[in-house]
C-alpha cells in the first residue's frame, strides 16, 4: 500500500461469517468491494447519529431577537 | 462579530468579487464547514476523493490564489487582511502558502482540460500562489439585492418560526417558467415549505440579469404559490459549471441553510455537453452522509393531451401532443418582446420581465 494511502486508510476485523454474508449480498450491485460497501453504510450511521446532535445547537437570545427583527423588518415574518 | 482595524501598517490584499463572496460564506456558514480557504491536505482529498481530510463531504475547491506581489513576502503563521471595493474587510491567518497542479484540478473538479469550459478557463487563469488558512470577516461588504439575502442563522430561525419541519430548496438561475413552477410545486407537495434560492453573482454575457430573476419570482410567488410556502432568498455565489461535482456542493450549501430536501434536474449546473444528463443525479450514490435527501426530477414537458406539464413516467403520449421547455425559445421570445404562450410561462412573469429595459447581462 503506498504510504499515502497508509495515512488514509485503516484496517479493521470483521466476523468471517458477516464478510462472507455482505459479499453475497453485494454481488451484481455498485458496490466494487466488501470495503466500499462498509464504508458507506458506516457513513450513513454516522450522519444519522450526527443529525440528532445537531438539533441541540443554539443561538443566544439576543441573537435570536435581532434576527427575527430582521425577518420581520424584510416582510419574511408579520 | 465585526471589530475596528487599522490597516495602515498591514499586509492588505485586494480580492476580487467572487473571493469576496467566498469569504462571507464562509464567515455566515454558507460554506460549513469550512473555516477559511483551502490547505493542500484538504484541496487533495476534494479532488481525489471529493471529501475534506476528514472525511466530510466536499467538492469545490474554496481557493484563494494570489501573486507574488500580492503576497508582499508575507509567511505561513503571518495574519495578513483580505479586502474588496465593496467594503468587505477580513482577516487571515496565512496557516500554508503553496502551489497547484492546475491541470490536476482541471482535470478533478471538471472532468475535463478543454479551455472552452468556463470552469477550465477560470482554473488556468488562477495566479500561481495559493494560500489556506483560518479567515475570519470583521466587515460586511455592501452588497446588490441585500434586502433578499438571509444567512443560514436566519433562514434557520425562519423555517422554524413558519413550523417547518421539512423544506425544499430549488436552485436556479433563470427566471421561472412553467416547467419550473411544476418541478417546485411537485416537491412542495411533500414536505413543508419550498426555499427558493437563485445564485446572484459573475454571470455570463447573455444572462438574465438578477434583477430579472428576482422581479420575476416575486411575481410568481404573489400570483401562484400559498404565501406560507414559499420563501425566495438569493445565494451569493458564482457558477462553476461543474455539474455533478457541483450539484453535491449545491446541496451542501442548502443544507447549511436549513433545507431537508434540495432539487436536482436534468443537467444540474452543466455547460454544453460536457456532462451526462444525468450525472448530477448519480454523483449522490457516493454521499449517503451528505444531511440533505435529493429530489431527482427528470426531462418535464407539456402534454396538450394530458393538459398540463408532465414527465414520462406518468404521461403515455408523444411526438405532437409534446411541448418541450426550451430556455432558448423562451429567452427568443422575450427578446423580441413576445410574451410566451401560457403553456412555457405565466403572462403576469412574463410582463414583469418585459417591463425591464434589459433583461440580460450586456
Amino acid at each position: 500500500m503506498s504510504e499515502k494511502n497508509e495515512k488514509k486508510f485503516t484496517t479493521i476485523s470483521i466476523p468471517t461469517a458477516l464478510a462472507e454474508k455482505i459479499k453475497k449480498k453485494i454481488e451484481g450491485t455498485g458496490f466494487h468491494s466488501l470495503s466500499s460497501y462498509v464504508t458507506y453504510v458506516l457513513r450513513e450511521l454516522l450522519a444519522s447519529m450526527e443529525e440528532e446532535e445537531e438539533a441541540g445547537e443554539a443561538l443566544t437570545k439576543e441573537e435570536e431577537k435581532k434576527i427575527k427583527e430582521r425577518l420581520r423588518a424584510l416582510g419574511y415574518l408579520d | 462579530m465585526f471589530r475596528d482595524v487599522d490597516l495602515e501598517d498591514a499586509n492588505v490584499v485586494r480580492v476580487n468579487a467572487d473571493r469576496a463572496e467566498d469569504i462571507e460564506n464562509i464567515a455566515h456558514g454558507v460554506f460549513s464547514p469550512l473555516e477559511g480557504f483551502l490547505c493542500r491536505n484538504d484541496l487533495e482529498s476534494v479532488l481525489d476523493d471529493k471529501r475534506l481530510d476528514n472525511d466530510i463531504p466536499w467538492t469545490i475547491p474554496i481557493l484563494l490564489d494570489l501573486d507574488e506581489k500580492e503576497l508582499a513576502g508575507a509567511k505561513e503563521g503571518d495574519t495578513i487582511f483580505l479586502t474588496h471595493e465593496n467594503g468587505m474587510i477580513s482577516e487571515m491567518e496565512i496557516e500554508e502558502i503553496y502551489t497547484i497542479d492546475k491541470k490536476k484540478v482541471a482535470e478533478k473538479v471538471y472532468g475535463t482540460t478543454d479551455p472552452s469550459h468556463p470552469g477550465v478557463s477560470m482554473t488556468f487563469n488562477m495566479k500561481d500562489i495559493i494560500i489556506g488558512g483560518r479567515i475570519t470577516l470583521l466587515k460586511e461588504g455592501k452588497k446588490p439585492f441585500d434586502e433578499f439575502l438571509l444567512w443560514p442563522k436566519e433562514t434557520r430561525v425562519l423555517f422554524r418560526e413558519k413550523g417547518w419541519k421539512e423544506v425544499v430548496a430549488f436552485q436556479t438561475r433563470n427566471p421561472p417558467h412553467i416547467g419550473h413552477e411544476y418541478v417546485q410545486k411537485t416537491a412542495l407537495t411533500f414536505v413543508d415549505g419550498l426555499f427558493i434560492n437563485p445564485l446572484i453573482g459573475r454571470k455570463k454575457k447573455g444572462d438574465f440579469r438578477d434583477d430579472v430573476i428576482l422581479r420575476a419570482y416575486e411575481t410568481l410567488i404573489q400570483n401562484y404559490y400559498p404565501q406560507d410556502r414559499a420563501v425566495l432568498s438569493i445565494l451569493c455565489t458564482s457558477m462553476k459549471y461543474a455539474g455533478p461535482r457541483e450539484a453535491i456542493h449545491h446541496a451542501i450549501m442548502r443544507k447549511n441553510f436549513g433545507c431537508t430536501h434540495f432539487i436536482v434536474g436534468r443537467d444540474h449546473a452543466g455547460v454544453g455537453n460536457f456532462y451526462p444528463p444525468y450525472a448530477a443525479h448519480e454523483i449522490f450514490r457516493e454521499f449517503p452522509d451528505l444531511g440533505i435527501k435529493p429530489v431527482f426530477f427528470r426531462s418535464f414537458f407539456y402534454c396538450k393531451k394530458c393538459g398540463g406539464v408532465v414527465n414520462e413516467k406518468i404521461c403515455p403520449h408523444r411526438g405532437d401532443d409534446i411541448i418541450n421547455f426550451s430556455g432558448t425559445a423562451i429567452r427568443k421570445m422575450l427578446k423580441n418582446g413576445e410574451v410566451p404562450p401560457p403553456t412555457m410561462m405565466r403572462k403576469e412573469v412574463a410582463e414583469t420581465i418585459l417591463g425591464f429595459d434589459r433583461m440580460f447581462v450586456e
